[in-house]
């Protein structure tokens, strides 16, 4: 397992060290001087700027540059925001935890009904449960979420009046944050109302963003059974008379989930592409609009961090991802 | 010699002709598929006919009718079967232009990506060693950033506007083309018929293009009707965010970043053009569906 591991892991390696390429020459290949960029309508003297160029490092070699900011890097330095003037990853730290409740609640979402969807309907394949459902999967796969959001703020924060329209919780309620979770948050303040708030804030922006991992989840799950109800020790299982409930939950259901798992886990860059639109949307204080406010803004620090710690986190995850598919799958881990 | 070329060649396109009877045969007992398939081509004739088929011109404003609702509502105006907009734009014609828009850049993209991808993953897959290394690492730091930030950050840098979103999109979209390549060309390349080819004498390019790739086309085409969707769809988002097509261009996407505003006010602004990318995205994706069961020899069997 650990040379598993260790082989993933010096193949992440090139990968990061690409990321760092890009994020850092994202900056440069901009039209314009990085300079005058900074400073603005206000603009500089000449003597300034050939110091502040100097001081920022822009007159040394790429190469040299590119050193200094991986050494930055390595010390947890992603620079600071042109328009706070606040550290980037203090920027992204304080703002992660909001996308990080939305997206947790949203896999959460797809999983729940995603599974046990996909399973249904490839045991009563062919039934109107099988079509009703895998029809409602490919609609919600194709769905335009920004769009979604908006039918959905019309229906239940404009017709019915059920849920506010942007925002976590509502203005009346203040608490200071522990975990950054405010579901958690909200509990713990102990304030009569606060919980109920959150969750109805919570609400429209989790089945957005919850959509097209759900269709996803739905489908494979589908497909992934129907594979394995075909397998000889299914049918093994079958014949010793064994009731359906346990073939297909105990025999059947544990390497569905193999595949399952990992589509679980490829999610995550479906669910931050979701959460630019979806934060935007609902103007959900998170890392998604932060990243498309700095796109705006050209507060090209910020954007230069965010596309790292993003990207960085992908693959991260992608990389546990590919250990528990070693961990439940002993074929892999031994290749 | 002669005499045997001329029935091969016969032979062959009736071989292609079978092929074809073979897979609408397959293609066609999916049900949505065909539904999804002609949806497909009359989205298309619409996009073709615009002009004929648009009661108005889709940037002419109705200043003594903004905002109109739809015509079955109190209101509405017969010439304005599905409403104006916050400057008096007929919202069915500007739809109409809407889909020249749509599946333009969906044929612009999947080609950029698709030709771009092959060629990378021919090389990648024929020539392997470092070669294919460092071209298959270039195509996982791509992998590895979510599609539509890469998008969106690509088009920060080369300004917004629909040409950049398409050209970012398509640099987005094609590592899937050049990893199936890639795949494919691996599998098929220590085949028989490539190296009866190779020991025939035939040069490099016509082993990549003339003996294998034909061989891998089938994967390629499901992602690519995959991908025409995506791009639909990015493209559509892109827009929305005020990054793709500018106003006022009657891309869908951009009307609907228009009409956010109205959305409590006139839901018929908010709804159509986001409908009208869901029924080509949806009609995409039917046919899709269909294409990858009809072209995957290992379902057909089952």
């Amino acid at each position: 397992m650990l040379r598993f591991i260790l082989g993933k892991l010096t193949y992440l390696i090139p990968t990061f060290i690409g990321i760092t390429i890009v994020a850092f020459g994202f900056v440069r290949v901009l039209p314009g001087d990085p300079v005058l960029l900074m400073a603005g309508e206000r603009g500089v003297s000449p003597e300034r700027h050939a110091q502040l160029m100097a001081q920022l490092g822009f007159d040394r070699p790429i190469w040299e540059q590119y050193l200094d900011y991986l050494w930055r890097l390595m010390h947890g330095d992603l620079g600071t925001s042109l328009i706070t003037k606040k550290p980037v990853l203090t920027e992204f730290l304080t703002l992660f935890p909001a996308t990080l409740e939305l997206g947790l609640c949203a896999i959460l979402l797809a999983t729940l009904i995603g599974i046990p969807a996909g399973v249904l309907a490839a045991v009563k394949r062919g039934s109107w449960f099988d079509q009703l459902s895998m029809g409602t999967a490919l609609v919600g796969y194709s769905m335009p979420i920004f769009w979604w959001g908006l039918l959905l703020i019309i229906l239940f924060s404009g017709i019915l009046q059920w849920t506010p329209v942007s925002g976590r919780i509502s203005l009346l309620y203040y608490f200071p944050p522990v975990t950054g979770f405010m579901l958690i948050d909200s509990l713990l303040s102990g304030q009569k109302g606060a919980f109920a708030s959150a969750v109805s804030h919570l609400a429209l922006p989790t089945i957005v963003l919850a959509t097209i991992p759900l269709a996803v989840i739905a489908r494979q799950t589908r497909s992934a059974m129907l594979e394995v109800l075909g397998e000889d020790y299914v049918r093994t299982a079958r014949a010793k008379g064994l009731p359906t409930g346990r073939v297909v939950g105990l025999h059947a259901l544990r390497n569905a989930m193999i595949p399952v798992i990992t589509t679980i886990g490829l999610q995550i860059g479906v669910l931050m592409a979701g959460a630019i639109l979806t934060e935007t949307i609902f103007s959900w204080p998170g890392i998604g609009k932060w990243m498309i406010d700095s796109i705006f803004r050209r507060d090209y620090p910020a954007v230069q961090g965010g596309l790292l710690l993003i990207a960085g986190m992908v693959m991260v995850v992608n990389l546990i991802v590919d250990m528990l598919y070693g961990l439940i799958n002993p074929r892999i881990r031994h290749k | 010699m002669s005499n045997a070329t001329l029935p091969a060649e016969t032979s062959s396109g009736a071989m292609r002709r079978r092929a074809l009877a073979d897979f609408w045969f397959y293609f066609s007992e999916n049900r949505g598929a065909v539904i999804g398939f002609w949806i497909f081509v009359a989205l298309a004739l619409v996009a073709i006919f615009a002009p004929l088929l648009a009661p108005h011109d889709p940037t002419q404003q109705f200043r003594d009718a903004l905002l109109t609702p739809p015509v079955w509502q109190e209101g509405g105006r017969p010439e304005f079967i599905l409403g104006t907009d916050a400057i008096g734009r007929d919202i069915l014609s500007r739809l109409i232009y809407g889909a020249q828009y749509s599946l333009f850049i969906g044929v612009v993209v999947v080609s950029i990506a698709l030709v771009g991808g092959i060629i990378i993953g021919l090389i990648a897959g024929f020539f392997g060693g470092w070669i294919d290394t460092v071209i298959m690492r270039v195509m996982d730091v791509i992998l590895a950033f979510p599609s539509l930030l890469l998008a969106l950050v690509l088009v920060a840098i080369l300004g917004p506007g629909l040409t950049n979103a398409m050209i970012a999109i398509a640099l987005v979209l094609q590592p899937h083309f050049a990893r199936l390549t890639r795949a494919a060309v691996m599998s098929e390349k220590n085949r028989e018929y490539v190296i009866a080819a190779r020991l025939a004498g035939a040069g490099r390019l016509r082993l990549m293009f003339k003996t294998i790739l034909p061989n891998c086309l089938a994967p390629l085409i499901v992602q690519g009707t995959l991908s025409f969707s995506n791009a639909i769809l990015d493209a559509a988002a892109l827009g929305f965010l005020g990054m793709g097509a500018q106003p006022p261009t009657p891309e869908w996407g951009t009307m609907l970043a228009e009409a956010r505003e109205f959305i409590l006010r006139a839901w018929w602004v908010v709804t159509f053009p986001g409908l009208a990318i869901l029924i080509t995205v949806l009609a995409i994706n039917l046919a899709g569906d269909g294409l990858r069961d009809a072209l995957d020899p290992k379902l057909k069997r089952s």
